[in-house]
C-alpha cells in the first residue's frame, strides 16, 4: 500500500524543526511502523538525503525506547501498543500519517524524532529505590504480602518509562510515570520505610523538571502501552499528601543530623 | 512552616486546593439550591427564609467572606496550574487527537471563565442591584415578587438557564475529578465517583433552571 507520511524534522537540538512530507510507496501490511520507517530511510539514503532519526532499541514493546507520535496519538491507534508492536495492517492504502515527537518542555528534542528523556532518570534518582541492608540473606517467605498488593504492585511495575502518558497529556504531565514508580514500592513492605519520602522527593523533582499537572482526563491511561491505572496517580496523591502534612519536616534534616 | 509552602507549591498541593474549594462551592451551591426552591412554597416560605438569613448578621457576612475568600483560591490556583501547563508544553503538536477526555474536561476553563462572569453578573443583578432598579425599587423584604419581576424578562431568564448548563458541564467533571485528586480512586467506590459529577451537576442545573421555567410557564406568578 502507499501512504503520505508527514515527519517532524530537526537537525539538532537548537535548530528549527518543521513537518516535511515524504511518500512510501511499497509499504507492507506486515511490516511493523518502525520497519515501514527503516524502508523510507533506506530510500533517503539512496537519494544521499539524511534518514529520519528515531528511538528504537528492542523492538519487541518492553525497552520502552521508541516513541512516536502517529496521527496525533501517542503509539499510534492500537491500544496497549508500543510503536515498535504497531503493524502497518492498522493502516489503509492512501492514508495519511502525521508522526511527530513527544512534545514536551521536560523532553527536548534531540533530533527529528529522538527526545531527551533524562527527566524520567532523574525523577526515579530522587526516590525510586529501597534502602537494601547487608547481612545474611533472610528466608524469602518471611515478608507476607497480600495477593492483592503483590498484583498491583505488578502492575505498577510495568511502566517501561516510554513518555507515552506525557505525550498524550494536555498538560504534558508526568504524574501517571511519577505515580507507577512510587506506588511499585510503596506497595511492597520493602518500600515502606521510604514510602514517605520517596513520594515527597518524586512528586517535587516532577515539578521541578518543568512537567504540567494532572487535570484527570485520564488520555495518559488510554494510549499507556503498559495500560497503567490512573488509580496510581490517585495513591501518589494520597501519599504525597499524606507525607506532606505527617511526614518529615523539610526544614529539618535526616538521621538526627543537626 | 517550609513543609506548608512546599506544599501549596507543589503540583499535587495546588490541585489538592483547587479540589477542596471546588467541593466547598459545591457545598454553597447545594445550600443556595435549597433556599431557591422554598419559592415553590409560596411568597411566605422563600421571604422567611430570606428574613431568617438576614437576621443572622455576622454569621451570615463570615459565611460571605468565607465563600469570596474560597472562591478567590479557586480561581488563584487554577490559573496558576493553567499557566505551568501552558508552558509544560511550548510547541504544540501538528495532529493532536483525543481517546478518552470528555467535553466536560476540555471546556473547564472556559465553563469556569462563563461561570465566574455570570455569578458577578448575578450579584450585580440580585444582590447590588445595579443592573435591575425595578427590583432594588421592591426593597428586601420580598425576595419571592422580585424573583417573578426578574425572569419575566425572557433575557434575564434565557441568560441564566445558559449560566446552569455551563455550571452542570463544569460540575460533570470537577465534581468527580476532585476525588482523583484528593487520593480516592478505588474500585469499590469508583461507580459512585463517576457518576457523581454527572448525576449531580445535571440535578443542582436542573433544580436552578426550574425556577425561571416555571415563571416563564406561568406556573409560578
Amino acid at each position: 500500500m502507499k501512504l503520505k507520511l508527514h515527519i517532524w524534522r530537526q537537525k539538532n537540538a537548537k535548530s528549527e524543526g518543521r513537518m516535511v512530507t515524504y511518500d512510501a510507496p511499497d509499504v507492507s501490511t506486515h511490516m511493523s511502523f518502525l520497519e515501514m520507517l527503516d524502508v523510507v530511510n533506506e530510500g533517503l539514503i539512496a537519494k544521499g538525503e539524511e534518514p529520519v532519526a528515531f528511538d528504537h532499541d528492542c523492538r519487541e514493546g518492553v525497552c520502552g525506547s521508541c516513541a512516536l507520535m502517529i496521527n496525533g496519538v501517542a503509539h499510534g491507534p492500537q491500544r496497549g501498543t508500543t510503536t515498535c508492536q504497531l503493524h502497518m495492517r492498522q493502516f489503509k492504502d492512501g492514508d495519511e500519517v502525521f508522526i511527530e515527537p513527544w512534545r514536551a518542555k521536560a523532553f527536548p528534542i534531540v533530533k527529528d524524532l529522538v527526545v531527551d528523556r533524562s527527566a524520567f532518570d532523574r525523577i526515579i534518582q530522587a526516590g525510586g529505590y529501597v534502602s537494601v541492608n547487608t547481612g545474611g540473606a533472610q528466608d524469602a517467605n518471611n515478608l507476607p504480602i497480600s495477593k492483592e498488593s503483590a498484583d498491583q504492585a505488578m502492575d505498577a511495575a510495568q511502566c517501561i518509562g516510554c513518555g507515552a502518558c506525557v505525550a498524550a497529556c494536555k498538560n504534558a504531565s508526568a504524574m501517571l510515570f511519577t505515580s507507577a514508580k512510587i506506588s511499585h514500592l510503596g506497595l511492597l513492605p520493602q518500600g515502606q520505610p521510604e514510602r514517605q519520602r520517596r513520594a515527597l522527593n518524586m512528586v517535587q523533582q516532577m515539578d521541578k523538571e518543568g512537567f504540567g499537572n494532572c487535570t484527570n482526563q485520564f488520555e495518559c491511561e488510554a494510549v499507556c502501552p503498559k495500560e497503567i491505572s490512573v488509580q496510581f496517580i490517585a495513591r501518589m496523591n494520597k501519599d504525597y499528601l499524606n507525607a506532606s502534612v505527617c511526614g518529615p519536616d523539610p526544614g529539618k534534616k535526616a538521621g538526627g543530623e543537626d | 512552616m517550609s513543609w506548608l509552602k512546599q506544599t501549596i507549591n507543589s503540583s499535587v498541593g495546588a490541585k489538592s486546593i483547587v479540589a477542596l474549594t471546588g467541593l466547598a462551592m459545591v457545598g454553597f451551591v447545594v445550600g443556595h439550591l435549597s433556599g431557591n426552591l422554598l419559592v415553590f412554597g409560596g411568597p411566605d416560605a422563600i421571604n422567611g427564609y430570606a428574613a431568617w438569613l438576614r437576621s443572622k448578621g455576622a454569621l451570615l457576612w463570615g459565611a460571605r467572606v468565607g465563600l469570596v475568600a474560597i472562591t478567590g483560591l479557586h480561581i488563584y490556583f487554577t490559573i496558576r496550574l493553567n499557566l505551568l501547563n501552558k508552558r509544560a508544553r511550548p510547541i504544540a503538536y501538528a495532529k493532536k487527537s483525543y481517546t478518552r477526555a470528555s467535553f466536560a474536561s476540555r471546556t473547564m476553563v472556559l465553563s469556569g471563565l462563563l461561570s465566574l462572569s455570570y455569578i458577578l453578573f448575578h450579584l450585580a443583578h440580585f444582590t447590588f442591584r445595579v443592573t435591575s432598579p425595578e427590583i432594588a425599587a421592591l426593597g428586601h423584604t420580598d425576595v419571592y415578587q422580585m424573583l417573578i419581576l426578574s425572569f419575566s424578562s425572557p433575557l434575564v431568564a434565557v441568560t441564566y438557564i445558559a449560566a446552569m448548563v455551563l455550571l452542570g458541564l463544569h460540575l460533570n467533571h470537577g465534581l468527580s475529578s476532585l476525588f482523583q485528586t484528593l487520593g480516592l480512586n478505588h474500585s469499590k467506590y469508583n461507580p459512585i465517583i463517576r457518576s457523581i459529577g454527572p448525576v449531580l451537576g445535571s440535578l443542582l442545573a436542573a433544580g436552578f433552571m426550574s425556577i425561571p421555567v416555571s415563571i416563564m410557564l406561568g406556573i409560578l406568578k
